[in-house]
């Protein structure tokens, strides 16, 4: 290991719901889908139609803009519907799987000798593309384009998330594929960022990458942050990153020629009744992902489809997302607290001193999605830059968004972040700032100014 | 409880839209989000957020502000019967004094500033904004006694029109809203907050006195000795009264030690900085020994630690330094606005007598530049990132 970066700000809020470190094996699903909203910015173009026989990596839709970019099936059987929304919006396309596990097949290439566009060209045809993300902006990356380096961050310091020494502890031949696929598509340096709290065994085989520990609280695990340690992005800087399973379901692909998204995942959080973790395959229906593990106490659930921070609120009928890696059950917040602001609150969590719960730093909470106020201006000052390990100024960059201000937006730091690297900003905020949406309406600007 | 609450659902459709009361929409918002944290859930972005609001926010700066106000009641009687030359006054009668003398301002601050703002947040539509339950607190902290009522309606009027709402509200605002009204009176009615009597409940009005009370406060007495052109200060209390705090002066500034009770609050919460605390007093002793150093007069002369202690220092470095809208926003620009306040304030105190109390004009004039200073510390930041881009780029 050679190197290492130790931050001091940012927060790990303790939840209770831990997914254990034991597998389960999910049925299948009634339906899965692959759901074009998981793609920032994406217009996306049917490829198939109600009734067409699909199998795994049957490409179902492409980029409007880029045609080369497609999104195929995650399993085998027959499209069953697409789902539409407002203005006729295609919000998911969804099959129904045969349970027969047909693959499409690919001719693969011999990595040590294939060129990059040979390379390209299959990860494009399998559907496998869109798993590739660039930086600024947070969007499919541009297959056309070379990046100036490839991140890609080994683990998850999210709160609940999957532990990847567990996820990843068969896939140490899928990730050294991977890593050799992330070498041929950029002329840079392929970065790994590790964790220095908890060793990875599945990294050990792993051969030409750059890796970095990073010791310290949510969101070390962001690869946003990471890179800012690293290599920080400015303008005119192209980087790319993989989230380290589809990186393993990269490598998958290029050794087997198959499209196969099996992934495991996490399914945890207070309103679950055995938290662990659970083999499934993408665009899973999340009715499949939570049966009979949902504690009937009474409760409103809410659904989170990825982490309580950054996670899409899904519905029993909705499918598992593409980036996604954990399924999170919270109780809903929609009561009315009597004088709750002057309550002690000794169950509930905040990073103020006002309240108690820095007393016990080791204790785990059962937070629920109460908003715990009412959005107001900006008071307080200082409170973001405690939980951003970055050398940025957050209220200032937010405010230059506001403003639409695109030279102050490009000066204060824009081009490094995405949104869930300032989630946590949202989450301690007073004010109670929609700090994530706010980032992404700046990066659209951003791109509409200047592409 | 479930009785209380099954009646605010029951009424509530009146004030909503299409109901008969929406005029006091607003109004009743902020009355049921008093009782009741809101039943509202996340709906996009995080979906959990902390339990840290601006209520609790300000309502532990309340907190922090009632050992001054008690302390201040108190003083309130003990200066007056001490006046009346009833020295042998017990606390309690004190106190009744001073609370029936107090309450009447705060009532009056709280009423005509909150009234402001509910009618600016109904016609804006927005909800009411938490900021003035401290201005309201603050106002009559910093007034003498004896100020006529109507004086602090007016001037708590001119602080939330002019000071907050016409720049759009709570967290938009320049200035501090209640050093605003402070200034006003000061530059408005001059001889209602200066001089000798004002700050003794009854003196004004011409209440007798005993011989040789003088109920000028410590910076008075220094301006005096000044124009006197006294061989040395003498004072009529000693430190350890400026500590305790039983002394003349505005409500809320004369207690040293009541004052730190609040900023321990406000510290151990982590609501107020301590970057600008702790650099406000380190800016005035430090200037005090510049002073010390020059020595071209008997105030210049005076141990620097005496500034911190005099005056409203102390309460213009915890309560109205820190806030947070009108400091600095950067952590760098914390320490720079508030060393420079305590310069200011030193400075402004010995260089020119005509303004006695400098501590009000030095953070009026730092909440002004406080944006300069912000900006050349994010600029700083720029050019360092941009060096760190153009090195990683190599």
């Amino acid at each position: 290991m050679s190197k290492m970066i130790r931050l001091k700000k940012g927060l790990d809020i303790k939840l209770v719901g831990q997914a254990a470190r034991e597998l389960a094996d999910t049925p299948w699903a009634d339906s899965y889908a692959v759901n074009p909203t998981d793609f920032i910015g994406l217009t996306p173009k049917l490829l198939v139609k109600v009734d067409d026989e699909v199998k795994a990596g049957t490409p179902l839709f492409f980029d409007k803009y880029r045609p080369q970019v497609l999104f195929s099936s995650p399993v085998s059987g027959k499209v069953k519907a697409v789902n539409r929304g407002e203005k006729r919006r295609i919000l998911e396309v969804v099959i129904e799987p045969d349970r027969k596990n047909e693959y499409e097949t690919f001719q693969t290439v011999d990595l040590s000798s294939a060129s990059r566009d040979a390379v390209i060209d299959l990860m494009l045809a399998s559907g496998l593309w869109p798993m590739v993300i660039q930086r600024p902006y947070g969007i499919i990356a541009d297959p056309g384009k070379t990046p100036d380096a490839v991140f890609i961050s080994g683990f998850d310091s999210a709160p609940l998330a999957p532990e990847m020494d567990f996820v990843l502890k068969d896939a140490a031949d899928d990730l050294k594929t991977g890593m050799e696929v992330m070498k041929k598509l950029t002329s840079g340096k392929v970065h790994l960022g590790v964790s220095a709290r908890v060793t990875n065994p599945a990294f050990e085989k792993l051969q030409g990458v750059e890796m970095t520990a990073f010791d310290g609280p949510h969101p070390a695990g962001n690869v946003g942050i990471q890179i800012h340690h690293v290599a920080p992005i400015g303008k005119g800087n192209l980087i790319w990153t993989v989230d380290i399973q589809n990186l393993a379901i990269i490598g998958r692909f290029f050794r087997t020629g198959r499209v196969d998204m099996t992934k495991i995942i996490a399914v945890a959080g207070s309103e679950t009744e055995h938290p662990r973790y659970q083999k499934i395959v993408s665009g899973a229906q999340i009715s499949s992902i939570v049966k009979d593990n949902v504690k009937q106490n009474g409760k409103t659930v809410r659904f989170i489809c990825g982490n309580v921070l950054t996670g899409k609120k899904v519905g029993l009928e909705n499918y598992f997302g593409f980036y996604a890696n954990q399924m999170t059950l919270i109780p809903e917040g929609n009561y009315h607290e009597f004088m709750g602001w002057l309550a002690p609150r000794l169950n509930k969590f905040s990073l103020s001193h006002s309240y108690f719960s820095w007393l016990t730093p080791n204790k785990k909470y059962d937070l629920d999605t109460n908003l715990n106020g009412a959005e107001r201006a900006l008071v307080v000052s200082g409170q973001y830059e405690k939980v951003l390990p970055m050398d940025i100024y957050p209220v200032y960059l937010l405010k230059a968004i506001l403003a639409g201000d695109i030279d102050k937006m490009e000066n204060l730091g824009i081009y490094e972040v995405i949104e869930e690297d300032l989630a946590l900003c949202e989450f301690v905020c007073t004010s109670k700032t929609e700090v994530q949406q706010i980032v992404r309406k700046g990066l659209d600007m951003l791109m509409k100014e200047l592409n | 409880m479930k009785s209380l609450r099954n009646y605010i659902d029951k009424i509530k459709p009146n004030f909503e839209k299409g109901g008969k009361y929406e005029k006091f929409h607003s109004t009743f918002d902020a009355f049921e989000t008093f009782l009741y944290v809101p039943d509202t859930v996340t709906k996009v972005g995080s979906h959990i957020r902390d339990v840290i609001d601006l209520k609790r926010t300000m309502f532990v700066v309340v907190v922090a502000l009632l050992p001054a106000l008690l302390f201040g009641m108190y003083n309130v009687g003990l200066q007056h019967f001490a006046a009346m030359g009833a020295a042998d006054a017990g606390v309690m009668q004190c106190f009744l004094h001073g609370l029936v003398k107090v309450l009447p301002i705060v009532i009056v601050s709280y009423v005509v500033g909150l009234g402001i703002e509910f009618i600016f947040a109904q016609i804006r539509h927005h909800e009411v904004n938490e900021g003035f339950l401290v201005s309201g607190m603050l106002i009559p902290l910093v007034m003498p006694v004896d100020i006529p009522l109507w004086m602090v309606a007016l001037a708590t009027a001119f602080a939330v029109i002019i000071g907050k709402e016409v720049f759009g509200g709570t967290g938009m605002n320049v200035f501090n809203p209640a050093l605003l009204a402070r200034a006003f009176i000061f530059f408005a009615y001059t001889p209602y907050i200066s001089g000798e009597k004002v700050w003794i409940s009854g003196l004004s009005k011409g209440e007798g006195i005993v011989d040789g009370f003088s109920g000028a406060t410590p910076l008075t007495e220094i301006a005096n000795a000044l124009s006197d052109k006294a061989a040395a200060l003498t004072f009529s209390s000693t430190p350890s009264d400026w500590l305790l705090g039983t002394i003349p002066g505005s409500i809320g500034e004369t207690s040293f030690i009541a004052i730190m009770i609040g900023a321990a609050i406000l510290l151990f919460t982590g609501i107020a900085s301590w970057r600008i605390m702790l650099s406000v007093f380190a800016g005035g002793y430090i200037m005090g020994l510049i002073f010390n150093c020059i020595g071209a007069n008997i105030y210049m002369d005076m141990p620097a630690h005496y500034h911190l202690l005099l005056g409203g220092f102390a309460f213009g470095a915890v309560f109205m330094a820190t806030d947070p809208v009108t400091a600095a926003q950067t952590n760098k620009g914390k320490v720079i606005y508030g060393l420079l306040i305590g310069m200011f304030a030193v400075l402004i105190r010995v260089v020119n007598p005509g303004y006695p109390e400098g501590m009000m004009l030095a953070i009026l004039f730092m909440n002004a530049m406080a944006p300069l200073i912000d900006h050349y510390v994010v600029e700083g930041n720029i050019r360092r990132r941009m060096k760190r881009l153009n090195v990683a780029s190599k």
